[in-house]
């Protein structure tokens, strides 16, 4: 996926590296930390003098929101305000130490649907910040359809969603010039903002544009930032990137990572493995475990191709039953396709299915454009080799149908290999219909 | 109108070889004429063409550095191919916005940062410009011209059909679908009359909507078929067009992805452009609602070979489709060999041998009005020259063929002749010693003037350049000849050019050159070297070629060749000579040589 999420942290980061740029009329003042334990902190804080002699705000810092609503915002400790670094170390290992309840939905303050329960990692900490309702704003930017739309509103923080009526939309064509952006931004600064904050605010949302745009953010928004004069407080943002651009930010984002968003299970050592190979390739290699013990393994080539099989499975098997969801493409090299095969044999193979039957292996595939069929299988048949006695243990049958260059050579190779170690295995060609070697298989 | 047509040329950007021939073995089997790759851009390749097949036999396909130079050389060739990786497909496309004169620009690369393919998506449309891809395997129209790998190998497009126009017309995204639905296409239908892989990534340049509008006007098309995906609001477009009546013609449509609804938002199914941000981006929101607005919408992907079946058979009940004739099909020689020589100027496959495409016969006898030097401008530059050029080659070879015994070639030819050896070793041992110091100075007399002139350089500021350079000025100074003592061959060689040649710009500035060299010293004259190497390049830029061309013939040593051949006329004299006279083997005598020979030392480490 091409946009990802990064931490508030980062966010900031980015933006107080570029402020000069962006923001030369402003000043802020990027007192933030980001810490995983309070031991952690504290040790800072020999560094970030701040952090002792300023009062604080800690909070989670792991891609989700709403973390008023979710009581998880400590800028209390007897009165708003007065939290020590003490305070707020104790308070980090509390929230660290248990599994906590977050819930991503409110009607009002009440919340809606189910929560996720997981450990709190990852903490931002920063100095709180006196400042009044109406010093409070609201900023964000993304791209819908095709253009980009900027989003202001003078009512920022916690309640700008039951707000939304008053938060102004303007919308940017791609190759805008940046006097048409300004002067559209000039043109519709929200009603609401206060008359001395107007110019000011204006300056804030065209570079706060101009950030968004040449930055590569996929999605950037402040909610609040607090503007006293020419002073500016980022209170709370989130934000996305568009990590093809990648190759060309690297200087300008620096270190930024992408973490998986609380909740969800974190990435297994085989989908980093095949992450990191697909960097460095080429061609395409992509790999999600749905469920490792489910009974069906798909091993598909082609980005449509793998998307027609997994909703093939889920029609005829559902899908309690589909493991893993991936496809290579683009014309992988031998050794590639062999990694490839070996961790999904890998996985597959750990344990026996729970209600004794045998496991599926779908080695699927549409007729390929200009991938050497041959060539591919070879990487499939070294993994064969290798994993071939696991396989029999666990019992796995393999079902393959694939087309292209070479198909037949390679058709011809893979039901040879697994005839000569033992395994089973059905092979079809382009006369058979894609994806009916699913119905073939869920039928034995 | 369809995208391509049986004309249709391409830029191709990048030199991808078995992408290249998979179209030229297309071209060979559908009978086109003209190769559909006119150039290739390789911007890092030192060669000036790439052979490929062409059937079983081999044709060369110009390489060029820029596309612009591509671009200039084959005005035609609308089509740009960009081959380019993810890092440089934006500006690669970008330039040929600016350049112009492209009608589909088609992208290969995957994961073009998003705001850059917005940008450059945007800029195409304003300009009329159709982009394909990026992250696309390509388009087709059958019959016509297919880009790069799309419908895999020859067998596999012979066995979907895609050589030669059907009735559908075929939008998807994904390229490995495109395939598999044209094989399904032809098994259930007559194959497709147009064909689209929009491209993976979220922001495309082409839309469905766009490809199908173009394929409602294109009379080839008598149905559609559109392979959606989840993700997206693109289809609504198709069914906004359908229920407004822009789009007459039947489609059929799937959206795959329907998995995706069990799922959250982790798991990215497909391309990146697949990803549902809400209910009605979901697959089965956009098949339910191309269902209502008529589109014909099977259950499953599974069940779509039926509801091609059925459509096709509805439309050839209806006589909308009619029986297609199948087309003859040149077949591609299972084994080919690649011609490890390559030959552009004679040919002697023929009844008679020919020059340049002159039977030999045309041009030997004086009644053809060929002469030595006409033979020489068509083997030696593929062009015949007129009277005045061909003349002065002529005059060239008359003036250097010989200078007497004395200088190095001559006597080292004499000399191995009297060894005992035959003309041509004689002969090959007089060449050896023309170079740098022997006869060289044509070439660089030809390359230092042309250089100076060409940078506007007074005289003063050439000779300081040349100071700087370190090398004497060649061309210029003779061992005896001076002012007051003119070489009468330059002489001659100068009024020819004056009274025959257009114009001799050239030579004009060399001779302010001599004024201030020969005000320095005496004998710093214009010598029959440089006079010789001038005038070609005077009679070039006559002739019409461009700077970069003459370069060209300069640094292959054409110039050095006139002395080499002219020169050769008297070595043979000189060999003859001595063989005539049989002159005994020459010992050169020792009182002629310093002799100052010490022991050699020992070296001790």
């Amino acid at each position: 996926m091409a946009q990802k999420a990064i931490r508030e942290y980062d966010a900031k980061s980015i933006l107080a590296k570029h402020w000069e740029k962006y923001f030369p009329d402003f000043t802020y003042s990027y007192e933030t930390v980001l810490v995983k334990s309070g031991d952690e902190l504290k040790k800072i804080s020999k560094k970030s003098g701040w952090l002792t002699s300023k009062s604080l705000v800690a909070k989670p810092d792991m891609l989700f929101g709403k973390r008023g609503k979710n009581n998880l915002v400590l800028f209390r400790d007897s009165k708003p305000g007065d939290v020590s670094l003490q305070k707020a170390a104790s308070w980090i290992d509390e929230k660290a130490d248990a599994k906590q309840k977050v819930y991503f939905d409110f009607d009002g303050d009440t919340p809606r649907g189910e929560p996720k329960e997981d450990f709190l990692t990852h903490f931002i900490v920063e100095p709180f910040t006196p400042h009044s309702q109406e010093e409070e704003y609201y900023i964000s930017a993304t791209c819908v359809g095709e253009d980009d739309v900027l989003y202001m509103s003078a009512e920022g923080g916690m309640e700008v969603e039951e707000n939304w009526d008053k938060v102004v939309e303007v919308t940017f064509h791609i190759n805008a010039t940046e006097e048409e952006i300004a002067s559209k931004i000039q043109a519709n600064i929200p009603k609401d903002v206060a008359v001395k904050d107007k110019e000011g605010f204006a300056k804030f949302a065209i570079g706060f544009f101009k950030a968004y745009r040449e930055l590569n953010f996929a999605y950037l928004e402040i909610n609040p930032f607090v503007m006293q004069g020419n002073k500016i407080e980022l209170l709370d943002m989130v934000a996305k990137l568009d990590d093809t651009a990648g190759f060309l930010m690297r200087e300008q984002w620096g270190n930024v990572e992408y973490p998986v968003a609380f909740g969800m299970e974190e990435k297994s050592p085989e989908v980093l493995a095949i992450e990191d190979a697909d960097s460095k390739s080429g061609a395409s290699l992509k790999l999600t475990v749905l469920k490792p013990d489910a009974r069906i393994w798909t091993m598909v080539a082609g980005g449509g191709a793998s998307v027609v099989y997994a909703d093939t499975i889920a029609d005829f098997a559902g899908i309690e039953d589909l493991a893993n969801y991936g496809e290579y493409s683009g014309g992988p090299t031998t050794d590639e396709t062999a990694f490839y095969a070996e961790t999904i044999l890998d996985l597959m193979t750990r344990k026996k299915d729970a209600k004794g039957r045998d496991k599926v292996l779908i080695i699927g595939g549409a007729i390929a454009n200009f991938t050497d069929v041959a060539k591919t299988f070879t990487g499939i048949i070294l993994a064969f080799e290798k994993y071939a006695k696991k396989m029999k243990e666990v019992g796995v049958r393999i079902y393959v149908r694939r087309g292209g260059p070479n198909y037949e050579k390679g058709l011809a190779d893979i039901k040879e290999a697994a005839d000569r170690l033992g395994l089973y295995i059905e092979v079809y060609g382009p006369e058979t219909h894609v994806t009916d070697i699913v119905r073939m298989a869920l039928e034995k | 109108m369809s995208l391509f047509n049986k004309d249709t040329q391409a830029i191709f950007w990048n030199n991808n070889s078995s992408a290249i021939q998979r179209m030229l073995d297309y071209d060979y089997t559908i009978g086109r004429e003209k190769p559909s790759v006119a150039a290739i851009v390789a911007p890092t390749s030192a060669s000036k063409f790439e052979k490929f097949f062409w059937g079983g036999d081999e044709i060369m396909v110009p390489l060029f550095k820029t596309t612009q130079e591509a671009k200039e050389a084959f005005g035609n060739a609308d089509v740009l191919l960009n081959f380019a990786s993810f890092r440089t497909a934006y500006d690669v496309t970008m330039e040929a916005l600016e350049l112009g004169g492209f009608k589909t620009i088609m992208i290969t690369a995957e994961g073009i940062p998003e705001r850059l393919a917005r940008g450059m998506n945007e800029k195409a449309r304003e300009l009329g410009v159709t982009v394909i891809g990026p992250a696309t395997v390509g388009a087709i129209t059958p019959g016509a011209f297919k880009i790069a790998n799309i419908g895999g190998t020859i067998n596999n497009i012979i066995n979907s059909k895609l050589h030669r126009a059907g009735s559908c017309g075929l939008v998807t995204r994904s390229g490995g679908l495109f395939n598999e639905l044209s094989n399904i296409i032809s098994i259930n239908a007559d194959g497709i009359a147009e064909g689209v892989a929009i491209g993976g990534d979220r922001f495309v340049g082409s839309v469905f909507i766009d490809n199908l509008l173009r394929m409602q006007d294109n009379p080839q098309v008598k149905y559609m078929l559109l392979l959606g995906e989840v993700g997206g609001t693109e289809e609504y477009k198709v069914i906004e067009a359908v229920k407004s009546g822009k789009i007459t013609k039947p489609i059929i449509a799937w959206c795959i992805g329907t998995i995706a609804k069990y799922y959250d938002s982790g798991v990215q199914f497909g391309h990146a452009g697949a990803s549902a941000n809400a209910v009605r981006e979901t697959a089965e929101a956009k098949n339910q609602a191309m269902k209502e607005a008529g589109i014909y919408v099977p259950n499953s992907f599974n069940d779509l070979p039926d509801t091609i079946a059925d459509v096709y058979n509805k439309l050839k009940k209806e006589g909308v489709i009619r029986e297609i004739e199948e087309p003859k099909i040149n077949e591609i020689p299972k084994t080919r060999r690649n011609k490890n020589f390559v030959c552009t100027i004679s040919d002697d496959r023929g009844e008679e041998a020919t020059y340049c495409g002159y039977p030999i016969s045309s041009v030997a006898t004086p009644d053809t009005g060929f002469t030595i030097g006409d033979v020489m401008s068509i083997l030696w530059f593929k062009k015949r020259y007129p009277r005045w050029a061909v003349d002065f080659l002529e005059t060239v070879l008359k003036t250097v063929a010989d200078h007497g015994p004395a200088v190095s070639g001559a006597h080292n030819a004499k000399v191995t002749a009297r060894a005992g050896k035959d003309v041509i070793s004689s002969l090959i041992a007089g060449l050896l010693t023309i170079g740098p110091r022997f006869g060289g100075a044509i070439d660089g007399a030809a390359k230092y003037f042309k250089h100076a002139h060409f940078h506007d350089m007074t005289p003063a500021e050439f000779l300081a350049y040349m100071k700087r350079e370190g090398v004497p000025i060649p061309g210029i100074g003779h061992r005896i000849k001076s002012v007051r003592n003119p070489d009468l061959r330059v002489n001659g060689l100068k009024e020819l050019a004056k009274a025959t040649f257009p114009a001799t710009p050239l030579l004009d500035y060399a001779l302010t050159v001599e004024e201030l060299t020969t005000s320095k010293k005496d004998n710093l004259i214009l010598n029959v070297d440089g006079t010789i190497g001038i005038l070609m390049v005077d009679m070039w830029r006559a002739l019409g070629y461009s700077e970069e061309e003459i370069d060209v013939f300069i640094e292959a040593g054409a110039l050095n060749a006139f002395f080499i051949l002219g020169r050769s006329i008297g070595f043979i004299g000189h060999i003859l000579d001595e063989k005539r006279l049989a002159m005994p083997m020459y010992r050169h005598p020792w009182d002629d040589i310093l002799y100052d020979v010490h022991l050699a030392e020992d070296m001790k480490v």
